[in-house]
């Protein structure tokens, strides 16, 4: 399926450390690894798996082993501290490594998870963005295109073609990720590398002012009755929706050709 | 015959009853008495009630004053009902501009776009509202306006100067110019089908329109947002942040940009916002940002006041040459290459894309013989299949494919029910499907109540003639290239029946 000529493709899968909606566990970012899952279904690629974040910590080390499980042989972890921006960690290691492709999760499973990180770096290194990617359709490197399908609303789909170096985002829709495999995890290796430029002018220096707190659940929007008599107020609560007053049609053809009429309207033939 | 005269003795007995309910009194209003003293006749005013009794509506609305006679308030009545006009919210002079990038989808404003200028209009005229006491400019003009009358007489020293209509101004000298006012700007792409735009807040409009708009090319767009941007300065840059576009496109820009940004925000109080972090796990409360992506229902959309929609004059946007700095016209021909093209989008196989947000489903429940006809009737009106509980439990549809509170709660635009007759945990789960077709042999059930169009009969002939008529235009007709790809993709579908219930998703190419 994936046409690939001459020179491997490079590929690099951003991982990050996910968390459970419901009992806050870390976890592999169900985005990431279906980003990870792109990587490893995609042949003859060099399949690069990098971690941006604190190293020796044992979360994360038990998060990546869940990666690793499902058949790395390799996850490169560029220590991060833990108030610093990953962004310019990021960047000064990819414009050593030049990928030719770039995945990632649509958005980080805890803190801001703003979904801003692609897009930063992709203006930072000058690449295309291409977001909610579900499945990279083919990599010719040579021209310097790949063909990639992109998740709509409605479960369409639709083709895009791009230049290559770029950074994608990994949809929902793409296909789940396989399952982690005790033994692999326990042959995969993680390498620490120290990030090379820590930009201390890059640290997020908003937060103090940020408060976070639990998601309240968030108001259900009343019908606002802006009546200005009592008249009107009082139909407003006393009236029936509207409603029932469905056509019916007892003449089988002529039944068909409303149904097909409505069908039309709707724009769903 | 007709020529006679004939005598009614009731309505002439009317006539004579000055008491009668019916009667119409034949002078005016205010009649002089025997006295000769000049006396109100009760029995004109006001109109009779439910249960017969005589009713005066006194509160002095619209329509009041016309139930003198219950001709009149017939007339009243139908008054009431016109629609009534809003009044027009204009701002002269602008302070400052809140940028709204709505998503307009086949050109039509979503509710979660009428949210971001609701939003945008709050924000616009915040400061105005904020301050009222020591108001120091207001170039807010209000023409026959009730909710903004407060506003303006709030402000004692509102002369009138510097607006082109003048009338009930409410401007004031400024003394030193604040911020107060802004207007909105709402940008589309391609071209604008929306009705109802000058009610969305809309002050001032953009509208990128060219061929180069009507395709995927978010790249071209963020291009020339980020040229609006430079001129304009905006205070405010909004966008919903919805899967149409404007959580991509407002991530683009605020990358572009390289401003504060805040995404998945639910409220704003004052100078301080609410987002969403954590992937909906926790509330961040943070200070406000120059771009924002807003999640729905973030705000009320605006319903009392009507919008000029003033197409942005063109001085306001120069030619890209007059911008000053070198910087900003690399910036613009740096965004304007273009990396990604559409290729147009793909034939999806409607059973492999997931009922919850299938668009159109075909559902089919114990009234259903012909399974093998319903199979293909899916396949050729490129519907989604569902079915009804009993349908999965008597083994004949597979048990993802059941909508309804113990299965899928479904979406869809269009949902033809075929055989279901509506159990209340199937209406429950298709609540939220705009349109719903009941095909039944049964008038009375529930779904046939529900439905926006029923077709009472028996399914199977019924499909069988909906699946004639969808034939019949495609043999008669010539064939368009559009045409013959369905049928290419309908073709192997025919065949193929329930196998094809696949969770991942295939693609025509691949086959």
């Amino acid at each position: 399926m994936n046409k690939l000529l001459e020179e491997n493709v490079n590929l690099t899968v951003l991982v990050s450390i996910g968390e459970h909606p419901l009992s806050k566990r870390p976890r592999r970012a169900e985005q990431d690894a279906r980003a990870l899952e792109i990587g490893l279904n995609s042949p003859d690629t060099n399949l690069q798996v990098m971690h941006a974040g604190t190293a020796n910590n044992a979360q994360t080390h038990t998060v990546l082993k869940d990666y690793l499980g499902m058949g790395l042989p390799e996850i490169k972890v560029l220590t991060v501290p833990q108030e610093t921006d990953s962004l310019a960690a990021l960047t000064s290691s990819f414009t050593d490594s030049s990928p030719d492709i770039i995945l990632a999760g649509m958005r980080a499973e805890n803190g801001e998870s703003s979904g801003m990180l692609p897009y930063l770096l992709s203006e930072k290194l000058g690449m295309a963005v291409v977001p909610s990617i579900t499945e990279i359709l083919s990599v010719d490197k040579k021209a310097g295109f790949a063909e990639l399908l992109q998740a709509l609303p409605r479960g369409q789909r639709r083709k895009v073609s791009v230049k290559l170096p770029f950074v994608a985002t990994v949809d929902m829709a793409a296909a789940a990720p396989r399952q982690s495999a005790f033994g692999a995890a326990m042959r995969g290796k993680i390498t620490v590398v120290d990030a090379i430029a820590t930009d201390t002018t890059t640290t997020n220096d908003a937060p103090p002012q940020w408060k976070t707190t639990p998601a309240q659940p968030r108001p259900k929007r009343l019908k606002i009755v802006k009546a200005k008599t009592a008249a009107d107020r009082f139909k407003a609560a006393t009236a029936k929706a509207q409603g029932g007053g469905g056509k019916v049609i007892y003449n089988n053809q002529e039944a068909a050709e409303a149904i097909l009429k409505m069908l039309k309207e709707e724009k769903v033939l | 015959m007709s020529n006679l005269f004939r005598r009614d003795p009731r309505a002439q007995w009317i006539a004579r009853n000055r008491l009668h309910p019916l009667h119409v009194p034949e002078g005016q209003l205010a009649q002089r008495g025997p006295t000769g003293l000049l006396r109100k006749n009760v029995h004109a005013i006001g109109f009779v009630g439910p249960n017969g009794l005589k009713r005066i509506d006194r509160s002095g609305a619209a329509g009041s004053v016309n139930q003198l006679t219950r001709q009149s308030a017939q007339g009243s009545k139908s008054a009431a009902q016109e629609e009534i006009v809003l009044p027009l919210h204009k701002v002269a002079n602008p302070d400052f501009y809140i940028l709204v990038v709505v998503d307009g989808v086949s050109g039509r404003l979503s509710s979660h776009d009428r949210d971001t200028l609701g939003l945008a209009h709050k924000l616009a005229t915040q400061g105005a509202h904020i301050d009222n006491g020591a108001l120091i400019e207001n170039s807010l003009l209000v023409e026959n306006n009730a909710a903004f009358d407060k506003g303006i007489e709030g402000n004692e020293a509102s002369t009138g100067t510097g607006v082109d209509a003048g009338a009930g101004a409410g401007v004031s000298p400024g003394v030193g110019a604040g911020e107060r006012t802004g207007a909105v700007v709402a940008v589309f792409f391609d071209t604008i089908t929306e009705e109802k735009l000058d009610t969305a807040g809309i002050d001032r409009l953009v509208n990128f329109e060219g061929n180069e708009y009507q395709r995927y090319n978010p790249e071209q767009r963020c291009a020339g947002l980020y040229k609006l941007v430079n001129q304009l300065n905006p205070k405010h840059i909004l966008f919903p942040d919805s899967i149409h576009g404007g959580a991509d496109l407002g991530r683009r820009l605020a990358a572009k940009l390289n401003t504060t940004v805040a995404s998945n925000v639910w409220k704003v109080n004052g100078n301080q916002i609410v987002c969403r972090g954590s992937a909906g796990k926790t509330d961040i409360t943070r200070p406000i940002t120059n771009v924002m992506l807003l999640l729905e229902e973030c705000s009320e959309p605006v319903s009392d006041t009507r919008h000029e929609c003033k197409v942005l004059e063109q001085p306001l946007i120069p030619p890209p040459k007059q911008a000053p700095d070198q910087t900003l016209e690399q910036a613009i021909t740096n965004t304007y290459e273009q990396k990604i093209t559409d290729l147009g989008n793909e034939s999806v196989n409607p059973n492999d894309i997931n009922l919850a947000e299938a668009g159109f489903i075909l559902s089919g429940g114990n009234g259903i013989t012909d399974w093998e006809q319903f199979h293909q009737a899916a396949s050729i009106l490129g519907a989604t299949e569902g079915a009804s509980r009993v349908a999965v439990d008597d083994g004949f549809m597979p048990r993802e494919r059941q909508v309804g509170a113990t299965g899928t709660w479904v979406t869809a635009k269009v949902y033809v029910a075929v055989g279901i007759s509506g159990a209340i945990q199937h209406m429950q789960g298709i609540a939220q499907c705009e349109k719903v077709i009941a095909i039944n042999t049964d008038d009375s059930c529930d779904m046939v109540k529900r439905a926006d169009l029923s077709a009472i009969g028996d399914s199977q002939e019924i499909l069988a003639a909906l699946l004639a008529l969808v034939h019949k235009p495609k043999n008669n007709l010539e064939r368009d290239s559009k045409g013959d790809q369905e049928i290419e993709h309908t073709a192997p579908r025919d065949t193929s029946g329930l196998n094809t219930h696949q969770t991942t998703p295939k693609h025509a190419t691949e086959a």
